[in-house]
């Protein structure tokens, strides 16, 4: 691993990665059983030379704004890296989201180039938010079919014209290296602005409790735009010399067939994927022959014996050798983030042998806070503070919870264009992170809830009720507003959430049959996980601000005197 | 050669099946995230299950943002 405290910047710490590791493997690319692509560090470097040359060419200078929005592929880590060398400030978007949300944030993050695939580029390029994202100037588009029109794109493949080698662009601690998007968008986007500071201190924390190393294969799944990808599935390998491994498709039995081909090392999964593991498990238990299944369940009962205190993987892999042969054999944690893990799906991988590597984060105290160490697991909890991680709980109740404070070198210089934004979210440099939380004897950190109106769900998605407004707008009722109904009811509950529209009506309305299918095939127009699940009437007017904008927290107050179970309306 | 038609209810017989609902009652026009209360994972399976049924590969770039089974059925014909 390179020493990190000796450089400014990920360029500079990635520029010396690919040179010291250059014969080591850097990337494998497949596509469900077809391997499209094996590249060692210097072809890596070797494809992203040209590419850097092309931006520079083109006229992007350091500082500039560089977008990517694209699946998990190496041509993402190879256009980053390109970004970088430039030194440019990437601004990694989410595929998954709609093509007038993604141009509301390239507008958003003042991107000059957005680097894109074709089937990405095709929806985008033809939607009506392209008019005003118009500091956009240059769009790389990968994966385009011979003879497209690529509606003002440039191919991927066509290298500069201009002769020589890209140049090197040193950056310092400070600089910003990324805005990253901790949610959807709709009315107030939030772009996290890290610097490479940010993320160099990120990556001394985490790779000291779960070091990579050449040889090692990391299989990239969680979108790559998500701070955990982008710190495990990139820059913590790659400055390690250990290799990632990217799928073209997330079809669930090539997931399973990769971490046998590859003998994968590390994997992070969102909650969401890993229940879907134990239940694939779980399944294959129960559909064993009784006498069969006895002696599994005795030697699941050795290991857990055995792993009471610390993991022993090498026992555990001998025990139960066949689990283990599944996952490819070499398995070490699986890291589990971007939403909370219910207990039992960690306690189930555990007494298999199979360690998760639960922890708690966010995108704006840069990727992990508490990390499990694992000695012993835990299934209750989300672990200790990473190294260099100062936690502590605001103002606590009788029973010792409270607001969860994060302060460190990790923390996010603030959010773009929204000063007073980060004035509430960073308080004398302490970081307020909405979640309510508490410490117990072992310095173990629980958590209970959400203080923010917020959602979070199963697949590691933020989900803010403002942003889902706007569907609603215009709703023919006299007014309506949509809040997590966790915010409204406190449950303690990490689980479970759920959005609903608190509809005002006019008076002398009731709630038809029509108007509620207005309300659903509004409803519908959002992407699932963002869908509202319940409504509840509201029998009097919002309270609002003088610039008239709902006073949120007290119609929260108001509805909580209610009783959720029979005001809430199932959708 | 299968019509828009019988590719239409070819996919909904076998969603129906795969998640074990009463056959006919899923229509075209169906969200099947919300009608089968079904996530992400679970609509890749089905995808795969349609897949070996029609002979045909559906990238994932190309389902991406499909909830409704017309779009769905528009896909998978264009392959056929």
């Amino acid at each position: 691993m390179l020493d990190l405290s000796k450089y400014q910047s990920i360029g500079g710490a990635l520029k010396d990665a690919v040179e010291v590791f250059a014969n080591e493997t850097s990337l494998i690319e497949a596509d469900r059983e077809r391997e499209n692509l094996r590249l060692t560090y210097r072809e890596f470097r070797d494809r992203t030379m040209p590419v850097a040359k092309s931006l520079q060419d083109a006229g992007f200078a350091a500082r500039d704004r560089a977008a990517i929005i694209m699946t998990n592929q190496s041509k993402w880590l190879i256009g980053a890296y390109a970004i970088f060398y430039s030194g440019g400030v990437l601004v990694p978007l989410d595929y998954k989201l709609t093509a007038d949300e993604q141009w509301q944030l390239l507008k958003h993050s003042g991107s000059r180039v957005l680097i894109t695939e074709y089937p990405i580029w095709r929806q985008l390029g033809a939607a009506k938010g392209r008019a005003e994202a118009t500091e956009l100037q240059m769009v790389i588009v990968t994966e385009a079919p011979i003879e497209t029109d690529l509606l003002g794109g440039v191919r991927w493949e066509i290298p500069s014209s201009h002769a020589g080698e890209p140049e090197f662009r040193p950056r310092t601690r400070s600089d910003a290296a990324t805005i990253v998007y901790s949610s959807g968008t709709g009315g107030r986007p939030k772009g996290c602005v890290m610097t490479h500071e940010n993320y160099l201190e990120q990556c001394v924390a985490l790779t000291s409790l779960y070091p990579f190393a050449p040889g090692m294969r990391y299989l990239s799944i969680l979108p790559t735009n998500h701070a955990i990808d982008f710190m495990v599935g990139f820059f913590g390998p790659f400055i390690c010399g250990a290799a990632v491994v990217h799928l073209r498709t997330l079809r669930p039995e090539y997931v399973r067939e990769a971490f046998v081909k590859y003998k994968i090392t590390y994997v992070s999964l969102v909650p969401l994927v890993l229940k879907n593991l134990q239940k694939g498990l779980q399944a294959r238990f129960d559909a064993l022959a009784p006498g069969k299944r006895k002696v599994f369940d005795a030697l699941v009962t050795v290991n857990k014996a055995l792993t009471k205190r610390r993991p022993h993987p090498a026992l555990s892999r001998l025990l139960l050798k066949q689990v283990h042969e599944a996952f490819g054999g070499e398995l070490r944690p699986i890291i589990v983030g971007g939403a909370f893990t219910e207990p039992e799906t960690l306690q189930f991988f555990y007494d298999l042998g199979i360690p998760v590597a639960n922890g708690y984060g966010l995108t704006e105290a840069g990727t992990a806070i508490t990390v499990n160490d694992l000695k012993p697991f835990r299934a209750d909890t989300v672990g200790k503070p990473l190294p260099g991680m100062e936690v502590r709980v605001i103002h606590p109740d009788a029973n010792g919870i409270g607001e969860v404070a994060v302060r460190s070198k990790t923390v996010m210089s603030g959010y773009l264009n929204e000063p007073e934004l980060t004035a509430e979210t960073i308080v004398d440099g302490w970081l307020m992170t909405g979640d309510l939380g508490r410490f117990d004897l072992a310095g173990h950190l629980q958590l209970f809830g959400r203080k923010k109106n917020m959602i979070v769900t199963e697949e590691g998605k933020n989900i803010y009720p403002e942003d889902v407004e706007s569907v609603f707008e215009r709703l023919p009722v006299k007014e309506s507003c949509v809040f997590a109904a966790n915010y409204i009811w406190p449950q303690r509950s990490m689980v479970g959430e759920q959005l609903i529209l608190a509809i005002r009506l006019e008076p002398g309305q009731s709630l038809t049959p029509a108007l509620r299918q207005e309300i659903t095939a509004r409803n519908n127009r959002l992407l699932n996980y963002k869908r509202v699940r319940g409504i509840v009437l509201v029998n009097e007017d919002f309270p609002r601000t003088a610039s008239m904008k709902v006073k949120r927290n007290v119609l929260a107050e108001r509805l909580a005197k209610l009783d959720r179970s029979s005001a809430v309306l199932e959708l | 050669m299968r019509t828009m038609e019988q590719t239409t209810q070819e996919v909904l017989d076998l969603a129906a099946k795969h998640f074990q609902v009463a056959q006919g009652s899923l229509a075209p026009d169906d969200d099947f995230f919300k009608k089968l209360g079904i996530n992400s994972l679970q609509a890749l399976e089905l995808l795969s299950r349609l897949e070996n049924h029609f002979g045909i590969e559906l990238p994932d770039y190309e389902v991406q943002g499909v909830s409704d089974f017309r779009t769905l059925v528009s896909r998978i014909q264009s392959r056929l």
